[in-house]
């Protein structure tokens, strides 16, 4: 399997995981406490090989008969990935006690979710992808259910099951085509024969369709239907995970797969299939969450809208636009992270405090989260000097390097309208008093972990130099 | 060119007092308001600093601090003062510590959070006065709406949240279009100077050289946003709402600062970056401006609202800031500079005169009040004295900065016609009309309403906040040259932009 030691060093990251699940089972199996510990150990599992991809970003290599590529910007995913899904533990730990689904096999699924986005990113075969596809999504459909007992619950994850592996299929069918078409499933030969295959319209038929199975899962409109029943239904926490780690692998799916194809400016004849459904995205996202009454609802349609966005770098394909999503979908990932984390605090028991009123008045009698949830409605709408601003900039520079100017406009247009509906959380928590009283459980380790997201939300804003350098040199 | 880090200094002072506030005990109620009151009044001391080491012979920036700050991007943290950011950052940095001073009792409660916005508020204006990076403007420009909303959004009046809301979108609108717009010239600087920029000193060699059809729209990006600011007519109808709901001191900050950002973006990037479109669109600006003049005024005579009237008659006087800035003469463009000085003076002045009235009374309607003049006798004379000085009086300061601009617009070859200066020229006298008329209504005759019987006349602390605003109302009616040698320099060479024959693209790069 390896050749040397070297590479068995590259692939670590996974490693550390793969060796979590063998443990956390292990533990799962002989214990009956194991939920106290696990949720520990996950984060351990998780920081370690996190940290340990950042600190070898330098270990570019292509391993494993060329199926996995390490070292760089998969690297860097690999962080995303893992300290998002750390800090969804640190918020679980409290939530799952509240949500009346207390069980370790919770950390398990979470590890498996994880290792499958790995594969995703670290892909440089179709097959690869399919493999981390599949790994994560079924994953994601217990988690949707973990809660059995619960109709709303079983009817995300029966959703999410459904949909899911209808996307499935078109990605295996546009996979499917493009082997017939390049004889190949890997990336790197099925780019070098692009320029014969650019005019084979059942070759563009296969991308069309691993792309629009893609877009299910990045939720771009108009596969986008299952996301807000999904986040609704699903645990606080893991729609969180959903919305973002989730929505990171789709996205760096997208990016390996195709990247030869995006800086060769090759793509340029998917540009149009993108732009359209990004100004869809962006728009219906935006507009339909003005009239969401739901939070966990509002945030669905917010990261429609933002999966519009992100589609906006993909049309540019150029380096600033890769670049400008990685940016993005980590500064995104912190938000909505911290988003979700509050959502999942003031949630109650039996999903109560929910609804867009029980914010009323949060401000006065919860100043810490009301400050830290405006916060992160301040960076969604892109409103600088926090991380999400400085994502929009980057992807407004791709595109109108890439002469798409009125993509740019579009966008920003989409932007005014999306403050409409973040404001008005801020609105409701600051400008109006409540008159009933709000129980809001405490958890230490919740409000830690979206203590952190703050800190990353203004650091990224204020500093994006350092991560910005980090992706430029390294893609 | 050495580093100065006073402008810094300057922009983190009030931050930095911001954040101490998070330390104070909320139900410490004055060690809240001192602790605002002192690093505002530092930042007002800096600022003066600054003002009596500048060199009015110089057009080019001073106290300049610069570095790089996103590497990637080539994005400066770069400020700089000249002769125009000078002055407006003077105003703001005046005014604050007077608005603390007068919310003393007007606000109760969330003291801690409104001097913490308020801070907030001051570090991003002079940040948008001082910037001279676009992407560094562009964060003080947003950033500064955060405070500004939550500042009209909680201690507003009963409209209070359509008022911020309205405020926030129509504001960001126009800024998300500059945004792209800024961007365009970005990449533009990087084709043209092979590095990507955003340092204004840059990008007025470069901007110039792009071609009319696009100039007219970069134009028309950035000045929609500045516009909107402004407010220019027909753009206007977010300010008497965010006017009359927001607290006084909200509303002296809109009308002394936040309206002159408006302007300044004008001068300071429209006129110079886009200069064939700038003369391209003077006539019609012109005309909005003019228009928004006598709008304006009549819409502010027929107003039973006070805090309304005061209002409508911003959209009137800043209508004569961008006829001044559009008729491209010397004098016309040192009038608007003084003038948006002067409004922030003496409208600033009106609005505090309304809400020290409305804190007793709770009422704005000119009805209900009359014949007040016996009761309160301070208060009377600083109403007729702010209300004079915004009429523009001869030997006040309001008088100054629309001569210079009926003047310099009368005179202008851009313009090219008088009817600019004869139309202008009725606003002067419609505000004598709806300022005395209201002046007259408030405070003389009898006094009809009874409740008005045993109304306390201003006290010490709000006299005090009266004292320096009518100081400098004074000195600048009187002796005006002290301010305006400040900008000389600067408006001339904004002027000399303009009108310096384009250089082509080609030499640039021959130069570089």
């Amino acid at each position: 399997m390896y050749n040397n030691i070297q590479e068995f060093y590259n692939t670590l990251p996974l490693v550390i995981i793969a060796i979590g699940i063998l443990i956390s089972t292990t533990i799962e199996m002989y214990s009956k406490k194991s939920e106290n510990y696990l949720s520990w150990f996950s984060i351990l599992v998780f920081l370690s090989s996190g940290f340990y991809s950042l600190l070898t970003l330098d270990n570019r290599s292509v391993i494993l008969q060329n199926m996995l590529a390490t070292g760089g910007y998969v690297h860097i995913f690999y962080f995303i990935f893992t300290f998002s899904a750390a800090i969804i533990c640190f918020l679980s730990i409290d939530y799952l006690k509240k949500y009346d689904a207390y069980f370790g096999e919770y950390y398990i699924l979470l590890q498996t979710s994880v290792l499958g986005m790995m594969f995703m990113a670290g892909a440089k075969d179709l097959f690869m992808i399919f493999l981390g596809l599949e790994v994560m999504s079924v994953s994601f459909y217990v988690l949707a259910g973990i809660n059995r007992k619960r109709l709303t619950a079983t009817e995300s994850a029966l959703k999410y099951f459904l949909l899911g592996a209808f996307a499935t299929g078109f990605v295996v069918y546009g996979i499917a085509l493009i082997y017939g078409t390049a004889q190949s499933t890997s990336f790197d030969v099925i780019a070098s024969r692009f320029s014969d295959l650019s005019g084979n319209l059942l070759f563009l038929t296969g991308v069309l369709l691993f792309l629009i199975g893609f877009s299910f899962k990045i939720a771009a409109f108009p596969f986008h239907m299952w996301v807000p029943d999904v986040y609704q239904g699903a645990p606080s926490t893991v729609a969180g995970l959903f919305s973002t780690a989730g929505k990171v692998a789709a996205f760096s799916a997208i990016i390996v797969s195709l990247f030869v194809l995006f800086t060769s400016g090759a793509m340029k004849i998917i540009t149009p299939y993108l732009s359209v459904i990004s100004v869809l995205s962006m728009f219906f996202g935006s507009i339909v969450a003005i009239a969401q009454t739901n939070i966990k609802r509002m945030l669905a349609y917010s990261s429609i809208s933002h999966a519009g966005y992100l589609l906006i770098g993909l049309a540019a394909s150029n380096a600033a636009g890769i670049a400008g999503i990685i940016f993005y979908l980590a500064a995104y990932s912190f938000m909505n992270l911290g988003a979700f984390g509050i959502v999942s605090l003031v949630e109650g028991k039996e999903e109560s405090n929910l609804e867009l009123n029980s914010y009323r008045g949060l401000g006065t009698r919860q100043p810490l989260l009301a400050a830290l949830l405006s916060l992160f409605m301040f960076s969604l709408a892109g409103i600088p000097p926090f991380a999400g601003f400085f994502g929009k900039y980057y992807i407004f520079i791709a595109a109108i390097e890439a002469k798409l100017t009125w993509l740019a406009i579009l966008g920003v247009l989409s932007s005014v309208i999306s403050v409409y509906f973040y404001l008005r959380l801020v609105v409701l928590m600051y400008f109006y008093d409540s008159s009933d009283e709000l129980e809001i459980a405490k958890s230490n380790t919740g409000l830690l972990a979206v203590f952190i997201s703050a800190i990353l939300v203004v650091l990224l804003g204020i500093l994006p130099g350092t991560l910005l350098n980090l992706i430029t040199s390294y893609l | 060119m050495e580093n100065n880090f006073l402008l810094t200094y300057l922009i983190l002072l009030p931050l930095v007092g911001a954040f101490a506030l998070l330390f104070i005990n909320k139900e410490k109620a004055s060690a809240i308001r001192i602790t605002g009151l002192v690093f505002s009044v530092i930042a007002f001391v800096v600022s003066l600093i600054v003002y009596f080491g500048f060199d009015h012979s110089s057009s080019e920036f001073q106290f300049v601090h610069k570095f790089t700050w996103i590497s990637g991007l080539n994005i400066y943290y770069f400020v700089g003062v000249d002769g125009l950011s000078l002055l407006l950052v003077l105003l703001t940095t005046f005014l604050t510590p007077l608005t603390l001073i007068s919310s003393w009792s007007s606000i109760e409660h969330k003291i801690k959070e409104f001097t913490f916005f308020m801070l907030l508020l001051e570090t991003g204006m002079i940040g948008v006065f001082v910037s001279l990076d676009l992407f560094l403007f562009y964060i003080f420009w947003e950033a500064m709406l955060i405070p500004m909303y939550f500042i009209i959004g909680i201690w507003g009046g009963k409209e209070r949240i359509y008022a911020a809301i309205k405020f926030f979108l129509y504001t960001m609108f126009g800024s998300l279009l500059m945004l792209v717009a800024i961007i365009w010239l970005a990449v533009y600087a990087s084709e043209s100077l092979g590095y990507f920029t955003t340092d204004i000193t840059q990008l007025y060699k470069v901007a110039p050289t792009i071609s009319r059809d696009i100039q007219l729209w970069m134009f028309l990006a950035f000045g929609l946003s500045f516009a909107i600011k402004v407010p220019l007519f027909p753009l206007h109808t977010w300010l008497p709402d965010a006017h009359v709901q927001a607290p006084t001191a909200g509303s002296v900050i809109l009308a002394g600062v936040l309206l002159k950002m408006g302007t300044y973006g004008l001068l300071r990037f429209n006129l110079p970056l886009f200069p064939e479109a700038s003369l391209y669109f003077a006539p019609y600006f012109s005309i909005l401006a003019v228009i928004g003049i006598i709008y304006g005024a009549l819409v502010a005579m027929v107003q039973t609202d006070m805090k309304k009237l005061v209002a409508y008659s911003s959209v009137s006087h800043l209508g004569f800031v961008v006829l001044g800035i559009f008729a491209m003469t010397q004098e016309s463009v040192q009038g608007a500079v003084i003038q948006m000085i002067n409004h922030g003076l003496s409208t600033g002045a009106l609005f505090l005169l309304v809400g020290v009235i409305y804190e007793r009374t709770h009422t704005r309607e000119i009805a209900d009040y009359g014949g007040i003049a016996k009761l309160v006798p301070f208060f009377a004379f600083s109403l007729l004295f702010a209300s004079l000085s915004s009429v523009g009086l001869p030997g006040l300061n309001g008088f100054i900065g629309e001569f210079l601009i009926l003047l310099g617009s009368f005179k202008s070859g851009v313009l090219n016609s008088w009817w600019f200066t004869a139309f202008a020229a009725t606003g002067v006298i419609f505000a004598a009309v709806y300022l005395l008329w209201m002046y007259q209504r408030v405070v003389f005759g009898e006094v009809k309403n009874p409740s008005l019987n045993g109304l306390k006349d201003m006290n010490a602390r709000e006299i005090f906040v009266m004292i320096p605003i009518f100081i400098l109302i004074v000195w600048i009616g009187i002796y005006p040259s002290t301010f305006l040698k400040v900008s000389e320099k600067t408006t001339a060479k904004i002027i000399n932009q303009v009108f310096t024959p384009v250089q082509t693209a080609e030499k640039i790069i021959n130069n570089r």
